[in-house]
């Protein structure tokens, strides 16, 4: 077999890359390309976000007046997955019931006063501090608006803490 | 000068459409049955010779071509289950009670469609021990590992979500669980998620994107992979890795047959022999249903598809970035590059590497039955990191500080089988490897039989039953 000496048109004489007309095309090519791979990406991300529908869970939610709520309480709000906890000062905590553990839903034992979760027992108090792990935070938060004496709840935004701080708690 | 006079027969379209698929005579002679295997549609993904000595049983145990069989029985059954089947809640669960109660043979094909799923999953695994433990990953055949390695991660996304899709409480709290997994990822962990879900938790959106990725993307992905893989056993070292006794040295002469019959003969039996278990095993185990799925009230315990039991486990003793992110993204990496720093084939198609390397396998077996078990005690009744170390982030405490002593009983593990039972690099790999797939076998175990509500540890025949609170 003869062996062929193959000279890389690119490369000039003195052994630098040169940059010529051809190779500045693939260049560009591949740039657009690349640019057109991402618009592409984009539109797909675009397309997958998720909707919400109004009225429902992801939107605000009206709760009720005030008054329903005797401070000290937690009560179950389903449709819209959290539970609304009024502290002894009267201050307000919408706690959303996916435990920030796995994702099972956390019920409230009335009996023990806390968040007991039936998938790996981590347990929260009344304002969602974690009391016992393998949970790694408190429970995750919706924002309270109260407007003329009426709770409402935006459960399109989940607030994730790493701690319980009384900055969180809404009052009237 | 005159054309030489060939006749080239006539054949209508029938004619070559039967050619691709049998000839009109079955050869009878050698060199005709080679010819079939490269003229023919199906045959040619063989070889039309292959080396006598891979046709042993007891080597291949046919795995692969069980997989390949599983398959088949998968994409019947389930274009026959998707024609009954509406991926929305609540319909989707109404129709697999209508599936089990109303449509002749339904419970019946749905059977076979979860436990050849099923089925799949420990397949595709004996075949990965196979493979690892004959050493034929090695170069020439470490693109195949990748091929394969990508393989096994499809077949585990099949599962997962085709667990879903009958929509009862299972599958609901089985995919939150497995899901919460994810957005524990650095950064881009909870926005994976949410994609994933399409919400911030499982909803109808999900059932609908896991249907579309359950019934084309994933299957027609396996399906080139599939013809990849068998392609690149022809193609790298002309076959399957030789098997190889002890003593055996370089195999200079090896004698091969025709496909024809030998290994198609084989496959046909094979296909048989699984088919005749797996409707049988069907018609008298019935897949799982529970109540309608119910994201307001979780059961206790809930837990991941059984599968994911281990990596389940290994929450409860890790922090989630360590337990669920960290420790199988390494094992899978190590996994992965396998073939690149254990590449020295002297010993592929000997089981085990060699003697030594037989007595270090069950030397590792022995260690993880006996540590394994050990460790998960001591963690649930004497070490308690979180409460000995208050004001620590639970990732050191409940992540690191564990981790940092299984990397120390790892590393000591290897420095024993070294220095004191003298193994060498390959021996050393193969023993941790063995450790470790133990130790996951274990975990995966005490996760499905003898974790009960509140996860607390019970013995099986004590479990009290699970019931939502
Ligand atoms: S999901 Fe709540 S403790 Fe694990």
């Amino acid at each position: 077999m003869v062996e062929e000496t193959y000279q890389d048109e690119n490369i000039s004489d003195d052994g630098d890359k040169k940059v010529t007309r051809r190779n500045f095309l693939g260049m560009i090519w591949i740039g657009l390309g690349g640019i057109a791979a991402l618009e592409l990406g984009g539109m797909v991300l675009a397309y997958m976000k998720p909707r919400l529908a109004e009225g429902d869970f992801g939107s605000i939610l009206t709760v009720g007046p005030i008054d329903d709520f005797p401070p000290g309480s937690v009560t179950p709000v389903t449709n819209g997955k959290f539970y609304l906890s009024r502290l002894k000062d009267g201050g307000f905590l919408a706690i959303y019931q996916k435990c920030t553990h796995l994702g099972c839903s956390v019920p409230f034992v009335q009996t023990e006063g806390k968040f007991i979760c039936p998938c790996h027992n981590s347990q929260f108090d009344d304002t969602g501090e974690l009391l016992n792990p393998p949970a790694p935070r408190p429970l995750d938060l919706f924002p309270v608006l109260i407007e003329d004496g009426i709770v409402k709840v935006d459960t399109g935004k989940i607030i994730s803490r790493n701690h319980f701080d009384p900055s969180q708690v809404v009052y009237a | 000068m005159k054309k030489p006079d060939i006749k080239i027969p006539k054949r209508t379209f029938i004619e070559h459409l039967q050619d691709s698929f049998r000839p009109e005579k079955l050869p009878t002679d050698d060199r005709g049955r080679m010819r079939m295997v490269l003229d023919n549609l199906i045959f040619h993904i063989h070889p039309p010779k292959i080396p006598e000595r891979t046709l042993r049983w007891t080597y291949t145990w046919g795995l692969g071509g069980i997989s390949a069989v599983l398959f088949g029985v998968l994409v019947v059954t389930g274009l026959l289950l998707e024609m009954n089947y509406t991926p929305s809640p609540p319909q989707a669960y109404l129709d697999v009670i209508d599936l089990r109660t109303d449509i002749w043979f339904g419970d019946l094909i749905r059977n076979l469609h979860h436990w050849s799923g099923n089925f799949m999953v420990v397949v595709v695994t004996l075949h990965l021990l196979r493979v690892f433990f004959t050493g034929s990953y090695r170069p020439p055949r470490q693109f195949n590992w990748i091929i394969g390695m990508a393989m096994l991660l499809l077949v585990l996304a099949a599962n997962f979500t085709g667990y879903l899709l009958p929509w009862d409480q299972l599958a609901f709290w089985a995919i939150t669980v497995g899901t919460s997994l994810i957005s524990y990822i650095p950064v881009a962990g909870p926005f994976i998620s949410r994609m994933l879900l399409g919400g911030p938790e499982v909803g109808s959106q999900t059932l609908l994107s896991f249907y579309s990725m359950h019934i084309s993307f994933i299957p027609i992905a396996l399906v080139m992979l599939m013809s990849f893989h068998s392609w690149k056993i022809r193609k790298d070292g002309g076959g399957l890795s030789i098997p190889k006794g002890l003593e055996e040295g370089e195999m200079t002469e090896v004698k091969k047959v025709t496909t024809i019959p030998h290994l198609v003969r084989r496959e046909l039996v094979c296909t048989v022999t699984v088919l005749a278990i797996l409707f049988v095993w069907s018609a008298l185990v019935s897949a799982p249903l529970e109540g309608i799925a119910n994201p307001d009230v979780s059961p206790n315990p809930a837990k991941a598809p059984w599968y994911f039991m281990g990596l389940q486990e290994l929450l409860l003793h890790f922090h989630p970035l360590i337990g669920a992110i960290i420790i199988p993204g390494i094992a899978l990496v190590a996994l992965l590059l396998l073939p690149f720093y254990d590449s020295d084939d002297q010993s592929t198609g000997i089981y085990f590497r060699s003697r030594k390397g037989r007595y270090m396998t069950i030397m590792a077996v022995v260690w993880a039955v006996v540590l394994v078990p050990l460790w998960i005690i001591l963690d649930e009744f004497v070490f308690f990191w979180t409460e000995w170390l208050p004001g620590w982030s639970p990732l050191i405490s409940n992540g690191l500080i564990p981790l940092g002593i299984v990397l120390l009983a790892l590393f000591i593990l290897d420095r024993v089988s070294k220095h004191w039972l003298d193994s060498n690099y390959e021996e050393r790999i193969l023993t941790l490897f063995s450790f470790l797939f133990v130790s996951l076998v274990i975990l995966t175990i005490i996760g499905i039989f003898f974790r009960g509500p509140g996860m607390n540890l019970y013995w099986p025949w004590n479990m009290p039953s699970a019931h939502p609170v």
